[in-house]
């Protein structure tokens, strides 16, 4: 997936300058000394659940599908970024790596959110591979060793916590599967011009947790799934933003897909389709489509809030809905993220990401 | 018909484009002092909001270590736990012998510097990493340039007070060589909810909440009240011009208004007409008002500044920004004054008998029943002046006491001024004296109101003069004492100040330690001074009042010495139990004076600090006694010894000068504003002497008859406006007296919490009388003139014309 960090490097860079990542020298390294993902990787864990600090951008990105004790669907989600100015990491306040946490909560009704900025080297936020723990200020996603058996993957028993000024969140999630690579054996092409991040994802957790709502407390139950992904380059100059998918199906199988929106109308695609047993296999452009079905007025722009989903070759070919349509994430880089309800050819539960839907500009998933 | 009947009216204008002038200028001066007390205190309290704003805003909470410094992981632990807190670095840059004061700043985790960082000013990622940037206001940029030092680079901000450097928390540190050491907290109080308390998860640090704006507001409060009241009462001479230039008018209009009303015009429309000119008149003179306004301002502000920065350690810019709320006040007050100027004309207009006659005549017949009348309002006011201080206290009680007292003394002066014209009517033999007496009676009613306008501002003048003599006589003795020791020499930290203890020890008089302690003095936040037992301090303390054995009490640790401003702030009396925070107590034994300090401060032993405050006492600062002669020699040594900082070592003298030209300025825009309103005075008594000159030749033309020369006349018209400059000094001079009295033990008292004993300047007043005199004699010497030139046949036409 693409997911909002590409959206923090963009920014960054247009900061500094024209500095756009488009020319490489030399073997995976691009030309302001940041490395570049390169095919076949070969991931180490647990080294690989920490930071890559030569890589400009990197994320731990957590979204949960759940059902409160009276059926009422939530969604959470929570994500650390990090970003890095400069391709190297550094003591104390001299790092040059800043971090940036987003939470959120989805009721039918209410969408909650928040973030939270620190810069790395101070303790405040960052990543630790063995034993996994990420945080910033008082939000963290931590291993709980007491649930992990002996030789399991350390994403395997996670704690994860949040809070924002009106809502919190604390959840177990344990997965019942292994992790899953995507694109290549975890090199995931991005354009047709080559732009690719390394990309891998632990999506088979059972959660189990508790809401805190203004309303007071809910127990939830559901599942969730985790992101990893690292890498150095923005977008492509021509392309507007994404629409991104996570599913997960009844039948036990999951899907992940995003589609890159193009400034000629065209659209690049990419898909994940991923048994129970979690064997992935990899469609590239063209495998999977996404077309807008409705729209709904979200923070002065138009957002697609129901969509068409079809993967032909799995025969999949489903409606993806939003649960609350205004699931906008009103942060400094501010997009829509929020749980879906899945019906058609499968049903299910999922997540939708959606960005560069700019105030007052037309819809550009128009087929 | 409205339009024919205002066009009627002004064309009065037309015909004496002299008093057109006298009532703009009027209007426009006036409005241009008020104006620019306001641009001034606008800019100051801008500059004090964008301080504040600049760093956090607002109220916040800051934590401090007692021992200085924290380590950074004790800022981590509280974001752990959520509080919303930021660290900041605080230091001083030093380039050659210039120090710029640096604070180093996390933007990520302060949300009000994060828009600042993010965009508006773009500085974006370079800040945040090695070289980094530095932010300063444009001053500050080229005083930076100006050392060519090694530093990142330098980005202007117009957002920081001048002096300040603000950077990143990283390069701070690396500037100022930190490591991992912070030298305070920040913390939103908009905390959420059911975070472990601060007391809890930091209890090693001092907590303090603080208001930025608050604090300066509250010390600089009083003395832009004081700017205020300049303004209003320059604002009330020059509208005294304007009732003049607007009565004469209507004099001279009467008979146009009679027939307008005869050939049927209503008395609205009269009335509108008169309101719309008032008007115009306001909106010219408004405009030109401000405009002025913006111009004396300009001028004044940097002495403003300056009087800021050394007394209360304020930064205000030096530069005036146009700014609505001024030159809106400006406009506001220009219409206000001409529509009160205008009230009585119109209120005259609109009862005008239609049948009487339509001559004009002697101004505003003076009455003895309206002589009375203004005497017992005089009285009135000067009874409610006496009464004030017992009904209420407060700055504005004391600006209260002095505008009953000047408004009293005005509108008293006529009256007083007509008796002692009877008196010395009885007095004087001889026709010529005899008419020269009651044509000066006659004429006073025209006059009143330019005399008035001059004794305000003479008793202005010898009011704040005597106060700002009597304070600084006042002043200098006190630094003699004050400052005995003849070096004052400044530690870098606490090893260096043990090792020129001793180096000085071995070669000084005596070392006197000026330690320190920041504490709450009877509920306010101050210092506290340890003292050792030393016969400087016995000898040279400036006490006000003390226990006869007040400093050996102090030396055994049992008694404790405030400053003047605490011991009247809680109403203290000798003996009774001082609190020093943390629930110490110690008895009163002495009170000291502490002019320019506007914080609470106490002397205990030194024993006793160091028993009470432990850590928290700031060691680095001594006085140095030793041989006048030797000190130059001492200041050599220690330089060559010790690696101190640039104004390590300072001696005495430097001290007094530097303490001298503070107080020099902070009273520079006194002078300025005292010599504009005696100017705009002078040009009252211009103002109406032209305009009776003119209107005066029926009771000349008679004399002039009987044998009495133009020459003669003229010479008489001079002497007149002399005698009346003299009678006003006079009248002045007790006015100012009390105006003085009220400033030092009232309005300073309450202002800044020091009482000054007042003194007499007999020669500063001769120096007045002489000018007032002289402004008196060059107002009338142009209508004067006027007279010695005037043709027979004007005087002749008088007799003819049937009046």
């Amino acid at each position: 997936m693409v997911r909002v960090g590409l959206l923090l490097v963009c920014l960054w860079s247009l900061c500094v300058g024209p500095a756009h990542t488009q020319g490489f020298a030399g073997l995976g390294t691009s030309a302001d000394g940041f490395a570049a993902p390169t095919p076949d990787p070969v991931f180490v864990f647990p080294a690989d659940h920490g930071p890559h600090p030569t890589f400009r951008i990197e994320w731990w990105y957590l979204t949960a599908v759940l059902e409160g004790e009276d059926g009422t669907p939530y969604g959470v989600q929570w994500t650390l970024f990090r970003n890095a100015l400069e391709p190297h990491d550094g003591e104390g306040w001299q790092t040059p790596q800043l971090w940036m946490g987003h939470a959120g909560l989805t009721t039918p009704e209410t969408h909650y959110a928040d973030e939270r900025l620190a810069r790395g080297g101070v303790g405040v936020a960052g990543v630790e591979a063995a034993p996994f723990a990420a945080f910033i200020d008082e939000w963290s996603l931590e291993s709980a060793p007491e649930r992990l058996s002996e030789g399991e993957d350390a994403l395997s028993a996670l704690n994860v916590r949040a809070r924002g000024d009106a809502f919190a969140y604390a959840l177990e999630l344990n997965a019942t599967g292994p992790l899953v690579f995507h694109g290549a054996d975890g090199f995931s092409v991005k354009s047709a011009e080559g732009q690719a991040s390394y990309y891998y994802s632990q999506p088979f957790y059972e959660v189990e947790g508790v809401l805190e709502l203004p309303s007071g407390p809910v127990t939830v139950s559901g599942q969730a799934w985790l992101d990893r992904e690292y890498s150095s380059q923005p977008l492509s100059e021509n392309q507007l933003g994404w629409d991104w998918v996570s599913l997960h199906l009844d039948s036990g199988a999951k899907l992940m897909g995003f589609q890159l929106r193009q400034t000629d109308g065209e659209v690049y695609t990419s898909a994940s389709w991923i048994t129970e047993q979690g064997e992935l296999t990899a469609f590239e452009d063209g495998a999977l489509t996404m077309t807008a079905l409705e729209t709904a007025r979200v923070a002065g722009r138009a957002v697609p809030v129901r969509w068409r989903v079809q993967l032909p070759v799995r025969d999949l070919d489903v409606e993806v809905e939003a649960i609350n349509a205004q699931s906008w994430m009103d942060t400094r880089f501010a997009y829509w993220e929020g749980p879906v309800r899945i019906r058609g050819s499968h049903g299910g539960r999922g997540y939708l990401e959606m960005t560069g839907y700019e105030p007052g500009a037309s819809s550009e998933t128009a087929p | 018909m409205i339009g024919t009947a205002l066009a009627t009216l002004v064309s009065h204008w037309r015909r004496k484009p002299g008093q057109l002038a006298t009532l703009v200028i009027g209007l426009s001066l006036a409005t241009a002092l008020w104006t620019s007390v306001q641009a001034i205190n606008a800019e100051a309290r801008a500059s004090y909001d964008q301080a504040s704003a600049a760093l956090g805003g607002g109220s916040v909470i800051s934590l401090t270590a007692p021992e200085g410094r924290i380590h950074r992981s004790v800022w981590a632990q509280l974001r752990w736990d959520g509080w919303d807190a930021s660290p900041r670095i605080e230091g001083e840059l030093e380039l050659a012998d210039t120090v710029f004061a640096l604070i180093g700043v996390e933007p990520l985790s302060a949300s009000t510097l994060q828009g600042m960082v993010g965009g508006g000013e773009g500085v974006g990622p370079a800040f945040l990493t090695a070289p980094g940037v530095l932010l300063a206001a444009p001053e500050t940029v080229e005083a930076l340039a100006a050392h060519q030092a090694d530093l990142p680079p330098v980005q202007a901000s117009a957002q920081l007070p001048r002096g300040q450097v603000l950077t990143d928390i990283a390069t701070a540190a690396r500037l100022l060589d930190r490591g991992d050491q912070i030298d305070q907290i920040v913390i939103n109080p908009d905390a959420r909810e059911g975070l472990t308390p601060l007391a809890v998860l930091a209890p090693q640090l001092d907590r303090a909440e603080t208001t930025d704006t608050g604090e300066v507001s509250r010390l600089t409060g009083s003395f832009h009240l004081n700017l205020t009241a300049f303004g209003f009462l320059s604002f009330a001479v020059g509208l005294f011009i304007v009732y003049a230039a607007v009565g004469l008018a209507f004099e001279q209009r009467r008979s146009t208004l009679r027939t307008l009303r005869a050939l049927g015009t209503p008395v609205r429309v009269i009335v509108a007409s008169l309101l719309i000119e008032a008007l115009a008149f306001a909106l010219v003179a408004g405009a030109v008002g401000v405009l002025l306004g913006y111009g004396v301002a300009s001028a004044l502000l940097p002495d403003v500044a300056a009087t800021l920065r050394g007394l209360y350690g304020a930064s205000v810019s030096g530069e005036l920004s146009i700014r609505p709320d001024w030159w809106l006040s400006g406009f506001a007050i220009a219409i206000l004054g001409a529509l009160g100027a205008t009230a009585q004309s119109v209120r005259r207009a609109a009862t005008l008998p239609l049948l009487a006659s339509g001559q004009m005549r002697a101004w505003a017949l003076a009455s003895t029943r309206r002589y009375l009348l203004q005497a017992g309002m005089a009285l009135a006011l000067f009874a409610l002046a006496a009464l004030i201080p017992q009904l209420a206290s407060g700055v504005l009680a004391g600006f209260a006491l002095l505008a009953s007292l000047l408004l009293g003394a005005a509108i008293g002066l006529p009256a007083l001024l007509a008796g002692v014209l009877n008196l010395a009517t009885r007095l004087v033999r001889g026709a010529v004296a005899e008419w020269f007496l009651a044509d000066t009676r006659q004429q006073l009613p025209g006059l009143s109101m330019a005399l008035m306008a001059l004794m305000l501002a003479l008793a202005a003048n010898i009011g704040v003069g005597t106060m700002v003599s009597s304070f600084r006589l006042t002043f200098e003795g006190w630094l003699d004492q004050r400052l005995a020791a003849e070096l004052y020499v400044t530690t870098r930290d606490d090893a260096q100040s043990d090792a020129v203890r001793d180096f000085l020890e071995a070669r000084a008089d005596a070392v006197l330690p000026i330690w320190s302690a920041d504490s709450d003095i009877v509920g306010q936040p101050g210092e506290v001074f340890g003292v050792v037992d030393h016969a400087t301090y016995r000898e040279n303390w400036p006490l006000i009042t003390a226990a006869p054995d007040a400093w050996d009490q102090i030396a055994a640790g049992e008694g404790v010495l405030v400053n003047e401003q605490s011991w009247r702030r809680a109403g203290l009396a000798l003996g009774d139990p001082v609190s020093l925070g943390e629930g110490a107590t110690l008895p009163l034994v002495g009170v000291y004076s502490d002019y320019g300090n506007p914080n609470a401060q106490a002397i205990i032993g030194l024993d006793r600090l160091i028993g009470q405050y432990a850590g928290a006492v700031s060691r680095l600062r001594y006085g140095v006694r030793v041989d006048p002669g030797e000190a130059q020699a001492l200041t050599e040594a220690l330089r060559a010894q010790f690696d101190l900082p640039a104004d390590g070592v300072i001696d005495q003298a430097s001290v007094k000068a530097f303490s001298l030209s503070v107080f020099e300025r902070t009273f520079a825009v006194t002078g300025a504003l005292n010599v504009l309103t005696l100017s705009v005075a002078a040009f009252a008594m211009f103002a109406s002497l032209t305009t009776l000159a003119s209107m005066r030749l029926p009771q000349l033309a008679p004399v002039w008859a009987l044998g009495l020369t133009s020459a003669h006349l003229a010479r008489l018209e001079l002497l007149r406006a002399g005698v009346l400059a003299v009678l006003t000094w006079l009248a002045a001079l007790p006015v100012g007296l009390v105006l003085a009295w009220a400033l030092l033990a009232v309005v300073n008292v309450e202002a800044f919490g020091w009482r000054l004993p007042l003194h007499l300047f007999p020669m500063d007043w001769l120096r007045l009388a002489a000018l007032a005199i002289l402004a008196a004699l060059i107002a009338a010497l142009l209508p004067a003139r006027a007279l010695v030139r005037k043709p027979p046949r004007e005087f002749l036409q008088i007799f003819a014309q049937e009046r």
